[in-house]
């Protein structure tokens, strides 16, 4: 007996799936064998995730740390390797606490409901040539919808854990988180339009020109609308430890602490290899056949890395001043990328209806030149604000003109 | 349409990451905003001043070290010249050096962790800045530790002097720090003196006007931020402050950035103190020789020492009813009275905001509790 899997199969595309779906196929009933091979896949797609996460804390804490002139952890394993173990252990081991006057159900729902976007934006991402899980052809609107359900873990968290600092935090976070989605999506929108695909692989193979160039504004847009996403500073509100201590996530400890921490890594090394996909080309470079997983894995530790110096180094902003960047300047530029991409495209595309390289460089600069414009008159807009506009502060000579002058 | 709102209270602290110790404050909040608030303290009170009655004058100055914990050198300072004062006696040159230099010192370790934890409230995550501030703190407490044998409760000062001259290896360690510490300083400047997020999250947040704050009696950067260029160190100057040459920066419109500016300025022009310090000072004892063990002053004299902490005006304001000990010890700790504005800076700004402020006052709880 010998399943066939129906060639217009989401999980047609992915090789793994089936070969594993045949080789089960061969013995077992084919319900039973799609679920195994799913299976399968799942396992090996959230142990990734998992394991990329716990490498992510500790390579974030040790770079912190060298940010920070300290020397981060050192002492369990090899360069503090096996730090992230120790966490975990230590994690596990506390006591797991549902404070008294919260909303039980709903309260332990969110470790499951902040880790799950995480996992399933993972499905679309093709870490190498024809290896997604599931190659959607609305890949970019699924990433879109499914990263906006961490708004509801977070609002259910600040609602359920009765307390008035998680109440702040999930406050600030909603209001933060959907002030975002407009401006991402928007600027998402212009990478579709140049790739012409709304699948991930699609926008890989239609970047002949890294959209890093070709989309500079949209990609300055979603990953502002996605550190935003992720609290991570300076958008960090929700959590804001220095303000309301730990925000939303105040009340959660032992293993809800762990799994909300790692869905907060995990969701920055999903959303850096969204940013490698859309904007970096992602598997493409030389021996790209080959050695695409390696390309991968280099500029996702690159967006990572930069991820993590912004972090070291950026104060937070306030919830109004976040709402401010994201509906007067986010929203403004992206717009204006989306006129300009549209433009474009109106004009470059020749009879055959699609854009050769030729077309993407021409639009590399012309949008290049939009952006730096765009910088500078924003630049300037703001300049009364963040700049210093008076003399600089007077120094007093000595106390006894004080003395006088009172 | 209006939405009905419910105003919140909500307690910070007395355990909070941004109370600078067990302060805590009852704040009534509409929304993030302000509306009302209610400073509470006494969660750190140890009864300093009535232990200084049971102890004789010198073994007081270790209860100084345990007030404002982290300028424990100015404490020690503003204690021993009201003893001195009681006594009618003066330091010999060396010793007013010392005290000058160690006290400078010690401002520029404090202003380092009053700007850092300033900037740690703002959000640097895990405390870039703050680590760059206590790289330097730390080495200022080595150089204490080499004085004195104590890092923290350094009780180096004597009515009459410092209790030892320095090491030999003092001096050159001293000119280390002081060769490493400008680009340090530099350093820190460059990551964040001019930040945007910076400027637009301090600038114009919790003005102070002038004459609010001269009718609250606030001193210290908190006044000088305001507009007043008012420094004991210049208006009254004590130990060597009248032989060396500095300026005192003030702000404009004393808001949180001006703050933060005003502490980042004085750390230079404590650097430039010190330095002429070491140019001017000269060998001789560092304490007066023919003090007794156990110090007495004429029953029915009372003193008042003050000097410009990091923190504003601190002042020991001592009776003497002829015993081995204070009859009665006064502490004016300026972190208590500049709390006296709390309220008016705080209302009507946002949650992020107060916690940034109550950061740029720069509050020590081991001195307002006392």
């Amino acid at each position: 007996m010998s399943c066939r899997l129906a060639a217009d199969n989401v999980l047609y595309g992915n090789p793994l799936f089936r070969w594993v779906y045949d080789l089960a196929g061969s013995a077992l009933p084919c319900w039973l064998a799609y679920i195994i091979a799913g299976l399968v896949v799942m396992f090996i797609v959230v142990n990734g995730v998992l394991a990329g996460t716990a490498v992510l804390t500790w390579a974030e804490r040790k770079l912190l740390g060298r940010f920070q002139n300290r020397v981060g952890p050192n002492r369990w394993g090899p360069f503090g390797l096996l730090q992230p173990m120790a966490d975990l252990v230590k994690l596990l081991t506390k006591e797991n606490l549902t404070p008294k006057g919260a909303d039980r159900l709903v309260f332990n729902l969110v470790p499951i409901l902040m880790m799950m976007p995480t996992l399933l934006v993972v499905a679309v991402v093709p870490f190498a040539m024809n290896t997604a899980v599931a190659d959607l052809s609305i890949g970019v609107l699924y990433i879109l919808a499914v990263s906006s359900l961490t708004i509801l873990a977070i609002f259910m968290a600040g609602w359920s854990s009765n307390n008035r600092f998680a109440l702040f935090g999930a406050a600030r976070g909603v209001a933060v988180l959907v002030s975002y989605e407009v401006p991402v999506v928007l600027s998402l929108l212009g990478v579709v339009m140049v790739a012409g695909s709304m699948s991930l692989s699609g926008v890989v193979e239609a970047q002949a020109v890294p959209f890093l160039l070709v989309q500079p504004i949209a990609l300055f847009v979603f990953a502002a609308g996605t550190s935003a996403e992720l609290n991570r500073t300076p958008f960090d509100v929700a959590e804001g430890e220095s303000e309301i201590v730990a925000g939303y996530h105040i009340e959660y400890s032992g293993i809800k602490f762990a799994i909300i921490q790692a869905s907060e890594f995990g969701g920055t090394i999903t959303a850096s290899a969204v940013i490698v996909t859309l904007f970096l080309a992602g598997w493409q470079g030389p021996l790209a056949s080959y050695l695409g997983w390696l390309w991968f894995l280099l500029k996702l530790g690159l967006v990572l890395f930069l991820f993590v110096w912004v972090r070291a180094t950026y104060p937070r902003l306030r919830t109004d001043q976040i709402m401010a960047f994201s509906w007067k300047f986010l929203l403004s530029i992206s717009l204006i990328n989306l006129l300009a991409t549209s433009l474009e495209i109106y004009w470059l595309r020749g009879a055959e209806r699609a854009l050769t390289t030729g077309d993407l460089w021409i639009m590399a600069l012309m949008n290049l030149a939009i952006a730096a414009a765009c910088l500078l008159v924003a630049g300037r807009l703001s300049q009364a604000k963040v700049r210093r506009v008076r003399p600089p502060l007077p120094v007093a000579a000595s106390g006894t003109a004080a003395r006088e002058a009172r | 349409m209006t939405i009905r709102t419910e105003p919140v209270t909500v307690n910070i602290g007395p355990q909070h990451p941004s109370t600078h110790g067990v302060f805590r404050l009852r704040v009534t909040f509409d929304g993030e905003v302000v509306v009302q608030v209610e400073p509470v303290f006494g969660y750190l009170h140890r009864g300093t001043e009535k232990l200084a009655e049971e102890r004789n004058y010198v073994q007081v100055v270790t209860l100084t070290d345990r007030l404002d914990y982290v300028s424990s050198m100015t404490n020690n300072q503003a204690y021993c010249l009201a003893v001195e004062k009681l006594l009618e006696v003066e330091p010999p040159p060396r010793g007013k050096y010392l005290r000058t230099i160690t006290a400078e010192l010690q401002r520029i370790a404090s202003h380092l962790v009053g700007v850092g934890f300033f900037l740690q409230e703002l959000g640097t995550f895990g405390g870039t800045p703050l680590m760059y501030c206590f790289r330097s703190r730390e080495r200022i407490l080595d150089l204490f530790e080499m004085l004195c044998g104590a890092r923290i409760t350094v009780s180096y000062m004597r009515p009459g002097g410092v209790f030892a001259d320095a090491p030999a290896d003092f001096w050159p360690a001293l000119a280390t720090f002081l060769n490493a510490f400008p680009g340090e300083l530099a350093e820190l400047e460059q990551l964040i003196l001019e930040n945007e997020i910076l400027m637009v999250r301090t600038r114009g947040v919790s003005p102070l006007p002038l004459d609010l704050a001269i009718n609250c009696s606030v001193s210290g950067p908190v006044l000088r931020a305001s507009g007043l260029a008012w420094d004991w160190r210049k208006v009254d100057p004590y130990d060597a402050y009248d032989k060396v040459e500095f300026q005192v920066p003030v702000g404009s419109n004393g808001d949180n950035y001006d703050r933060f500016w005003v502490r980042m300025q004085e750390v230079r022009q404590s650097l430039s103190i010190v330095r002429q310090c070491i140019a001017q000072i000269e060998p001789g004892p560092v304490r007066l020789p023919d003090l007794p063990l156990v110090l007495r002053a004429a029953p029915g004299k009372e003193a008042y020492g003050r000097i410009e902490a990091p923190r504003g005006e601190l002042g020991f304001y001592l009776v003497s009813d002829g015993g081995v000990s204070p009859y009665r010890c006064k502490i004016r700790s300026p972190s208590l009275i500049n709390l006296t504005v709390t309220e008016h800076l705080l209302v009507g700004w946002k949650l992020a905001d107060m916690i940034v402020t109550l950061g740029s006052v720069d509050i020590n709880m081991g001195e307002v509790d006392r």
